[in-house]
């Protein structure tokens, strides 16, 4: 069974058995504007929570996109580095940004659920 | 508004200026040779085959073609330039004339030592005026840039861990009020980059920096804090930080970028610093952005001095001397050398003239200037727009885009819509921490005139943007600069970095 889970950060994560697939929200696409340059990790690097997994540059500003839990890539996103503009077309399907091997699943489980992000968005909205 | 086209393509004096390339006559020339007496060929298969493209033009025709690019720049030279974090203030042409005197403009860095005495005696007394506004016993002159100055510190900062046996300190810790380069720095120089939370005031946390110390206990290298930090706010509680950071058994750096806010009023050697550059350019009038280059002294601390990279002037028995060599004489535990020859020497003499020019009272009213300005144009532009954080400020000043909420109209069309009123735009959407931020650095040397005219030009657009209806308009600006809106996604997706030549039967065509 898969679970999607945010970060305050706004990357979502996707877990799908051990595997979990992270990118990020819609609303950080909008916030960024378009973007122009995606670095993604390689198979294999470890990635520790909250550790800086990913690069995102738009017109206004170059971004880290952190790993959302602990775990080891296995796949980054071919795609994006030719074709960043996939990120705001599609940010929570085809412009996803890396997979990984989670060292733990429950540390998933524990991230905000979608009514808890959609909670948090309202309050940053205020 | 549509304006009339014209046959030229050129608008009034907006000249329609084609790349030199394209003004290619073959034959035309601005010299004109004699032919080469008979010399015997010896390239053979080498010889060049093709012309090598270079442009044919008539001497006019290429001081037309300079002069013209020439006007489209826009600089501190013609007009109010409050691009925030980055100082664009006045330079004084005194500098200039200074930096042109024979014994400084013609020597040259292999020269020796004692035919150039005047020069050493220039790098010497710069340092020492840098080391008193410091309140600091050493400096290193060689860095080239801020930046690079940055490294310098790090290196150093490395160098004394390294001698301490403390070289397995692999943190640096960086508040998201730091300048960007800081982390980079600290990435550059092997380490892994910390960032430290700011707090609702936009100041460091002093609690989540005591929280990242005990997180990392023994690895941490060094703390690096901007004060007056990219917010514009002054660091009230540094004292406590460098105790902190000093019990940690790690080593403070200030980025000191913004230090013509505080220069004359303050010493950072008292706030228990160990390392700090000062860009010449910002502080101490020298040019910037495009006039460079740059110079980036770093300050050290008693802890620090004697790693301080090669070359430095010192006062020999025969007048003044140049310590080149890491490891030698007075110079045993310098971590080597990070520039060739002797540093900005040029950047040296103009920052030097600045400071004699002014002396002690002037700068001390530069930087109160620098700061009252800022507060001006914080209290006068927050009757329509919304300040990030609460006054008063330092040197510069930050606003959020809350005043455009709902309206359609974004950061961005404000600063576009500003280069129609002949303003260069502020910094926008920096620093990251305040949303669509707009960061203003009017420094010291405007009149209350030009902030005056630039406040209205402001306060006319944030009303007109309030007032609703003119999305479409704030979209379509600037409508009166050379180009309108630039597609700022394309260039930066499918960048044209090359020209090349029209190929046959087909018309101009550029290479991706």
């Amino acid at each position: 069974m898969s679970q999607i889970r945010f970060t305050k950060d706004h990357e979502w994560v996707l877990l799908d058995g051990k595997i979990a697939t992270v990118g990020i929200t819609e609303y950080a696409q909008s916030q960024l504007g378009d973007i122009v340059f995606v670095e993604v990790p390689a198979a294999g690097k470890a990635l520790s929570a909250g550790g800086e997994a990913a690069v995102v540059e738009s017109v206004k500003a170059a971004s880290e996109v952190y790993s959302p839990v602990a775990g080891k890539v296995t796949e980054g996103n071919a795609v994006l580095p030719d074709a960043p503009e996939t990120v705001n077309q599609d940010p929570q399907g085809k412009g996803w940004f890396f997979k990984m091997e989670v060292a733990n699943p429950a540390d998933v489980a524990a991230l905000m659920d979608q009514a808890a992000y959609d909670k948090y968005l309202a309050e940053l909205n205020g | 508004m549509t304006m009339p086209a014209t046959a030229s393509g050129n608008q009034g004096l907006q000249f329609e200026q084609p790349l030199i390339f394209e003004q290619d006559t073959r034959g035309a020339t601005a010299v004109d040779l004699p032919a080469l007496p008979h010399t015997r060929e010896r390239l053979g298969t080498l010889k060049n085959t093709q012309a090598i493209g270079l442009p044919g033009l008539s001497e006019p025709e290429v001081v037309r073609h300079y002069t013209r690019l020439s006007q489209k720049n826009y600089s501190i030279d013609s007009g109010f330039y409050p691009l925030g974090s980055c100082t664009m203030k006045h330079n004084p042409r005194l500098n200039e004339k200074m930096a042109r005197l024979p014994g400084f403009a013609d020597i040259h860095p292999f020269q020796p030592v004692s035919t150039i005495q005047g020069a050493l005696e220039l790098i010497d007394t710069t340092a020492h005026w840098l080391k008193q506004l410091t309140g600091m016993p050493a400096v290193a002159m060689s860095p080239a840039a801020g930046a690079h100055g940055e490294l310098c510190g790090l290196m150093c900062i490395k160098a004394a861990h390294v001698a301490h046996n403390q070289g397995t300190r692999t943190v640096v810790l960086v508040p998201e009020s730091a300048h960007g380069t800081n982390p980079a720095t600290a990435a550059l120089c092997g380490y892994s980059v910390e960032a430290i939370p700011a707090n609702s005031e936009g100041r460091v946390d002093l609690a989540a920096l005591q929280a990242a110390l005990d997180k990392h206990s023994a690895d941490v290298a060094a703390v690096m804090i901007t004060n007056p930090n990219t917010c514009g706010l002054f660091e009230r509680e540094c004292i406590q930080a460098a105790e902190m950071i000093h019990a940690a058994g790690a080593y403070f750096y200030m980025d000191g970028a913004n230090f013509n806010a505080i220069v004359g009023r303050l010493r950072i050697g008292d706030l228990g610093v160990d390392a700090m550059h000062i860009n010449l350019h910002k502080t101490f009038s020298t040019p910037h952005g495009g006039g460079g280059p740059g110079a980036g002294p770093t300050v050290l601390s008693a802890a620090l001095a004697s790693y301080a990279p090669v070359p430095f002037v010192v006062h020999g028995k025969d007048g003044f001397s140049v310590e080149e060599h890491a490891g030698l004489g007075g110079a045993q535990d310098s971590f080597g050398r990070m520039k060739g020859y002797h540093g900005q020497f040029g950047v040296f003499v103009r920052a030097l003239s600045y400071m004699m020019a002014m002396g002690a009272d002037g700068l001390k009213q530069a930087s109160g200037d620098a700061v009252l300005n800022a507060n001006y144009l914080l209290a006068r532009l927050s009757a329509e727009m919304t300040p990030a954080f609460a006054g008063p400020c330092m040197h510069e000043c930050v606003f959020d885009d809350r005043f455009l909420k709902g309206t359609g109209v974004t950061t961005l069309d404000i600063a576009k819509a500003l280069i129609d009123e002949g303003v260069h735009p502020p910094t926008m959407y920096f620093p990251l921490v305040v949303h669509g931020a707009l960061l203003m650095e009017p420094t010291e040397t405007e009149s209350k005139a030009t902030l005056d005219q630039f406040v209205e030009s402001m306060l006319h657009l944030a009303r007109k943007a309030k007032a609703g209806g003119a999305e479409a308009e704030f979209r379509a600006a600037p409508q009166f600069s050379p180009r309108r809106r630039l597609d700022e996604t394309k260039a930066a997706r499918k960048p044209v970095l090359r020209w090349m030549p029209p190929t046959a039967g087909a018309s101009s065509q550029a290479a991706e």
